[in-house]
This record gives structure tokens, sequence and C-alpha cells, in this order.
């Protein structure tokens, strides 16, 4: 399937989580959205946000200083 | 059958909002939460940048207490709206730069906002009347209900009892008799409070929310406005203002030398935008320049750079400076001593 992509990286948490929240909000229920950042804060704080907001994150991976979670959205 | 009633909550990470929308939720009204970063709130930020403190990474508070009350947080970028908040407060600062009672303001309005766009009923916080000297006084409760247009549907769940009936006490959406009347500094009622709730584990911010109640962060921020002269600041600004040591040797420019490995990479990303210096003899930190400087200004900041390498105690250490363009620039300079660099630019 196709993923979107939002590049948040150079963003400190909770901006990471707010451009995911922001972009969540104009995706569809099934859609996958990877986040790409620099911020090592995010693997903590998006998986969160995605618990209490019923998105679920399917994989998490680390680059070179950048991180990367890849997210479905849920219903 | 009744009609679910929902309120929003303003989670700022405390145990006081936790509290106040557990309260709420044992009423079974429906609670989301809703948090405003303001630029200058103390979650994440230098953890994320200093090596020193990933060891042990901290959590987003107002995420972790949504998770264990099990609700959903909505959070709100308010970065570019907040300035007028600080730039101007109506009712003034607090003892550094935090315009706590127009902040309390501000937010509360913008929360009365999305619970009209949302189809909300109501709004709570976990303000305890006489807790905080600037926006939780009996004198200031009012104010906030008014001044941000929630007027009545403002409810303060952990000192409703010492306030006159809201809107959704009147109404019976909500039972008056099992809020609270907690009131001062004391903050046993609400551990007493946590414990019958089952919660631990919290966190307890000691002075406030964010950096505008820091000392050093509020000395900056002002340094900042007097050299631009005028009381303005884009995100960035913000952001640099917590990371390395900040060193004003002139009123046109300042240093923003990297503490430690972590902060020299946050502080990379700015090389388009600032002059930047690093000693190539020897190692030592990234330094980047804010503002104009002469070619004399150069040469000191140079030789305040190779102060704080591993070339200190050498003769010469040769320093590269990169402009945003691109441009570079090599100089030879002798280090400063520590005793040549006054107390006073430090800031
Ligand atoms: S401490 Fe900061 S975030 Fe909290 S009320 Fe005061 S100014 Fe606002």
């Amino acid at each position: 399937m196709n993923r979107e992509v939002l590049n948040a990286r150079r963003l400190l948490c909770p901006m990471p989580v707010i451009r995911t929240q922001d972009k969540i909000k104009q995706m569809q229920p099934e859609q996958l959205l990877e986040v790409q950042c620099t911020d090592p804060g995010v693997m903590q704080d998006i998986p969160a946000w995605c618990r209490i907001s019923g998105h679920q994150v399917l994989e998490t991976w680390r680059g070179d200083h950048e991180y990367f979670i890849l997210i479905k959205v849920g219903g | 059958m009744a009609q679910q009633r929902k309120a929003v909550a303003l989670i700022s990470g405390g145990l006081d909002s936790m509290l106040a929308a557990k309260t709420i939720m044992e009423q079974g009204i429906h609670v989301e939460g809703i948090n405003f970063f303001t630029g200058f709130c103390v979650e994440g930020h230098t953890h994320a940048i200093r090596d020193k403190d990933k060891a042990k990474p901290k959590r987003n508070n107002a995420l972790w207490v949504a998770e264990q009350l099990g609700i959903k947080l909505h959070i709100i970028d308010v970065i570019e709206e907040y300035k007028n908040v600080l730039i101007n407060p109506k009712h003034g600062y607090g003892a550094h730069l935090n315009p706590c009672l127009d902040c309390k303001i501000f937010m509360v309005n913008k929360a009365k906002q999305w619970v009209v766009e949302n189809g909300f009923d109501f709004i709570i916080t976990g303000e305890v009347m006489g807790q905080r000297p600037m926006s939780q006084r009996r004198s200031t409760m009012p104010i906030v209900a008014k001044q941000s247009g929630a007027d009545d549907l403002l409810l303060r769940p952990l000192c409703a009892k010492n306030l006159p009936a809201t809107l959704p006490e009147r109404e019976g959406w909500v039972d008056r008799e099992k809020l609270h009347d907690i009131t001062g500094r004391s903050r046993k009622p609400q551990m007493a409070m946590a414990e019958q709730f089952g919660i631990d584990d919290y966190s307890q911010p000691a002075g406030g929310c964010c950096f505008l109640v820091d000392k050093n962060y509020s000395a900056k921020l002002l340094d900042l406005w007097q050299a631009q002269g005028k009381r303005d600041y884009e995100f960035d600004d913000v952001m640099l203002l917590k990371v390395g040591r900040h060193i004003r040797p002139a009123a046109n420019f300042k240093l923003i030398v990297a503490r430690e490995e972590g902060e020299g990479r946050f502080l990379q990303g700015y090389k388009n935008q600032f002059i930047s210096l690093l000693a190539s003899s020897h190692n030592g930190p990234l330094v980047l320049l804010d503002g104009e400087p002469s070619a004399e200004d150069l040469f000191l900041a140079a030789s305040i750079t190779a102060r704080f390498g591993q070339g200190r105690e050498a003769d010469w250490v040769d320093v590269g400076i990169t402009f945003p363009d691109g441009a570079e620039r090599n100089l030879t300079v002798k280090p400063l001593s520590k005793d040549d660099i006054p107390k006073d630019w430090y800031l």
C-alpha cells in the first residue's frame, strides 16, 4: 500500500507529535504514514500518542541519528 | 436517556490537572485532554538535544497523564499566537518573564473555542485557589473565567466548592457535592486524592510548567530583546536560548557555544542562518555567532571559540569561520584565558 511520508526532521518533541496528529487528521483509516525524525524522544512520544488516539504503530527503526515510525491510521 | 456530556480538560502533565480530569470522569462525563504548546514548555527539547540527558529519556508528561487516564489528548501548536501573550501581557509578569495570568486567560479562551468547534459542553482545569502567587489567587479566578470568555463553562473541580456554582453544576451534569474545596499551597490533599485514585509516579513540576519561570532563561530572553531593540522572537530563538553556553562580548553580537556533541549536532542545523566557528587545529565545540560582527569582533569570537576547545593552553589555534552563504575564512588566534572573559559576558 502507498504510504505517505512526513518529514519531521530537526523538530523537537512535541512538534513531531503535533505534525503527526495534524497530518493524520487529513488521512483515511487504514492508510499508512511514515514519520521521519531526528529527535529520539519521538520513539516514546509518537507511540504513546498513537495508543491514546487509536492508531497503530506497525514498525519503528533507526538510522544514523534518525528515527522512523510507520503508523496505520485507525478508524 | 440523559445526554452524554463532554468536557475538555487542560492537561499540563502535572498532578492537579490529572486529578481534576479524573474527578469529572468519575461522574460519568466524557473527558478529552487538550495541551497547548507555546514553545516554552519544559517537555522534551533539552533532553532531546543533550547527550548527557539521553541516558534517562524523559516522557512527555501530558501524554503520559492522558494515557493513565485513558483519554485522548489534543496537542495544539500556539507558538505564533502566544507571542502576543508574552510580549504584551495585560496583567504583567510574575517573578521572571512568566505572564501567568494572561497565559491562563489565553489557554482557557483557546479551550473555549475548541469546545464550541468540537461540540463539547464545558472546560475543566486543575487550578487550586491560592496555589500560585499570580494566576491562582481567589481574586484572579473570576478574571480568568471572565476575560477568557469561558464564564461559567469553566469548572475547577479541585476547588469548585469554594467558588460560585458553574453551569455544569447548576444543570446537574456534575454533582457539586462530589467536587472538592482544596485551597493553599500544601500538596497534601492532592497527594491523598492521588493515592485514593491509585495514581503514583506523577510529575511534580517545582515552579510552573514552562521555561519562563526560570531565572536564567528569562535573562537570556531579555538580553535577546535588548540586543534586537524590540520585544519579539522567532521560534528558533526560543529553541536556541535552551541550548549551549551564551556569551555576549558586545551589544552587536553573542556566541552560542555547544557544551557537548549533542548540542553541537543541534547547532549544526543552524549553520545556514548564522556565522559558525570551529577550531580546525584542535578539537573543540561548534560555536554560532548571532549578530553582525566587525572584523575585530570575528577575531575576538575566534579567540573565545579557541578557549573552549582542547587548544585552550596552546599558543595558537586555527579557527575556521563559515558564513551562512557557505563562504569560509580561517583565523589563527591566541585562545583567551579564563580570566579574559568577564563574568558578565555569560548570560
Ligand atoms: S508557568 Fe508558564 S505555562 Fe504555566 S501559567 Fe505561567 S506562563 Fe503559562
